[in-house]
């Protein structure tokens, strides 16, 4: 399934300045393993050692944040945009 | 790192003037300590952590400050702000009474209370503090739009701000603000935006534009480092106003949490450079229970805060996924205090009780503290004995809806003293 993901500024150094880019799977954890593989590395900014999404990092699934949603588990239907955005302080999971 | 911060500081071309930000010496990373130059930026490139300003402190002395000017700037020394901040167009906040609230004090059997009233500034609330500090922000970084996604009382101060400096502002608002806030913010002639969500979506909304328009300054959002600074000028205030001397616990409302979290690093700040004398006091925060994702959290322990989805009457703290949540928890953990939640019902009774004992009327977010304040001290948590202040941060006039149906006239009587004494208002 494509999915299209907006990256933020501060990630755009891996997407060679693009705001959004297309990926795929069926789930969060899917796209982003997608993601990394056209974009070496940049799931590592977005996961923890732990491989759970960092504090400060908001992810939104349409217009749901993924933390109300099942997290990496969050389905990701065919068209569904992925927005990926710095949390503006603290943050929270 | 540097090649990055630069590839990504906003409006391209712009140099910043020497002493742009003061004593101010770069942007730290609260979570892993990662330092970057002062500029656009609020995110950690290292780990996503929020940024927050650090500086060389020059020696400042007391009759220094009491010299400066009646507003915030007399604290420009220790703001991310220029020398000259005080000779650009702004709101001039700040320096807003401390009221000693015997009265309440007595209803609430505390021996010293004092309400620092911050609905007394330009437009109403202690935003304009804030606002103040991200305007000068950003007009030394030489965005041309002032911007920020808000839940009432940041639209007013930002539109108000924006409209004194001569730039355009866009606000942006959850669709079912209070209608007050509404009018207090459009009148200033900015754009304001409702959008259909509530604060979180909004801000969300706010955090991808601001990836988009490079010159924009989002004062919550990229220039936030800088704004979230101007809530220490409520320390300051409190002790320059208590003769330079801290209270011993004080008690502020919660919403995304950077004013309580600033109001102790003001208060830190004040012992280090040996204005103050150093002595314990204790932080409490306060929200409504419709949104008390940092009150939950401090009571099931956790250090990290779960969002909600707000639903309370007091919307300027309707945020359910607070920025500054797990500093909040910090600091009340550091200093001893803790965080409650009150019912709609208790906030509505803390607006009356606070506008019947002290003649201040409080907007929604001045509810949440005061019956706080009262929950707190039913529970045994704050000493009743110690000297303690709360935060009125916001006007009544703007959350009118609040209080009506609750009060209103007594009697409605004809145009005679017969009626008048019939109706037993003698
Ligand atoms: C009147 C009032 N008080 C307190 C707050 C809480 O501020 P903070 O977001 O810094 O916790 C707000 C936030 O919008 C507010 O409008």
């Amino acid at each position: 399934m494509s999915v299209k993901v907006r990256i933020p500024t501060i990630l755009r150094t891996y997407t060679d300045g693009s705001s959004e880019v297309k990926a795929d799977g069926g789930t969060l954890a899917e796209v982003l393993a997608s993601l990394d593989a056209n974009y070496p590395g940049i799931r590592a900014r977005l996961l923890d050692d732990s491989g759970k999404l960092r504090r400060f990092v908001n992810v939104y699934v349409g217009e749901e944040d993924v933390r109300f949603a099942g997290g990496l588990d969050t389905p990701t239907p065919e068209g569904t945009q992925v927005s990926v955005i710095p949390a503006v302080a603290g943050g929270a999971r | 790192m540097t090649t990055t911060y630069a590839d990504s500081t906003t409006p391209g071309t712009h140099t910043i003037r020497p002493g742009a930000f003061g004593n101010a010496t770069e942007l730290r990373c609260r979570e892993c300590g990662a330092t970057s130059p002062l500029g656009a930026h609020y995110a950690c490139f290292e780990c996503f952590g929020p940024l927050e300003v650090g500086y060389d402190f020059p020696q400042v002395t007391r009759e220094q400050i009491a010299a400066g000017p009646h507003n915030i700037w007399r604290y420009r020394e220790l703001l991310p702000v220029p020398a000259d901040v005080a000779s650009f167009p702004n709101t001039e906040p700040g320096l807003t009474r401390l009221v000693r609230a015997d009265r309440l004090a007595a209803d609430l059997d505390l021996a010293r209370l004092w309400v620092k009233d911050d609905s007394g500034n330009p437009t109403h609330s202690f935003k304009d503090r804030v606002v103040a500090v991200a305007l000068t922000a950003a007009r030394e970084l030489g965005f041309q739009v002032l911007a920020c996604p808000s839940t009432g009382n940041l639209a007013n101060a930002v539109a108000a701000a924006a409209a004194r400096a001569g730039i355009r502002s866009v606000v942006m608002v959850p669709h079912n603000l209070e209608q007050q806030k509404i009018l207090t913010t459009a009148v200033y002639g900015g754009t304001l935006v409702a959008v259909e969500g509530n604060y979180d979506d909004v801000n969300r909304l706010a955090s991808e534009i601001a990836g988009e328009e490079e010159t924009w300054a989002f004062v919550n959002v990229n220039v936030r480092p800088y704004y979230a600074e101007g809530s220490k000028t409520l320390g300051y205030e409190i002790a320059e106003q208590l003769g330079w001397r801290l209270p011993e616990q004080i008690v502020v409302p919660i919403a995304s949490g950077a004013q309580l979290v600033k109001i102790d690093k003001g208060i830190r700040e004040l012992v280090e450079l040996g204005l103050v004398e150093d002595a314990p006091y204790r932080i409490y925060g306060a929200q409504a229970t419709g949104c008390s994702p940092v009150s939950a959290a401090f009571h099931a322990g956790n250090d990290v805060v779960a969002p909600v989805k707000p639903d309370t009457l007091a919307k300027s703290l309707a945020i359910g996924n607070p920025a500054d949540g797990p500093y909040v928890l910090d600091v009340v953990r550091r200093t001893g205090g803790s965080v409650e939640d009150v019912s709609d019902e208790e906030v509505v009774d803390g607006i009356a009780r606070l506008a019947r004992t002290e003649g201040i009327f409080g907007e929604t977010a001045g509810g949440v503290t005061v019956a706080t304040l009262a929950k707190l001290v039913r529970s045994g948590k704050l000493d009743p004995a110690a000297e303690t202040v709360i935060i009125n941060s916001g006007d009544g006039l703007k959350t009118l809806d609040a209080i009506a149906g609750r009060v209103g006239p007594k009697a409605t009587i004809r145009p005679t003293y017969e009626a008048f004494t019939e109706a037993g208002l003698a």
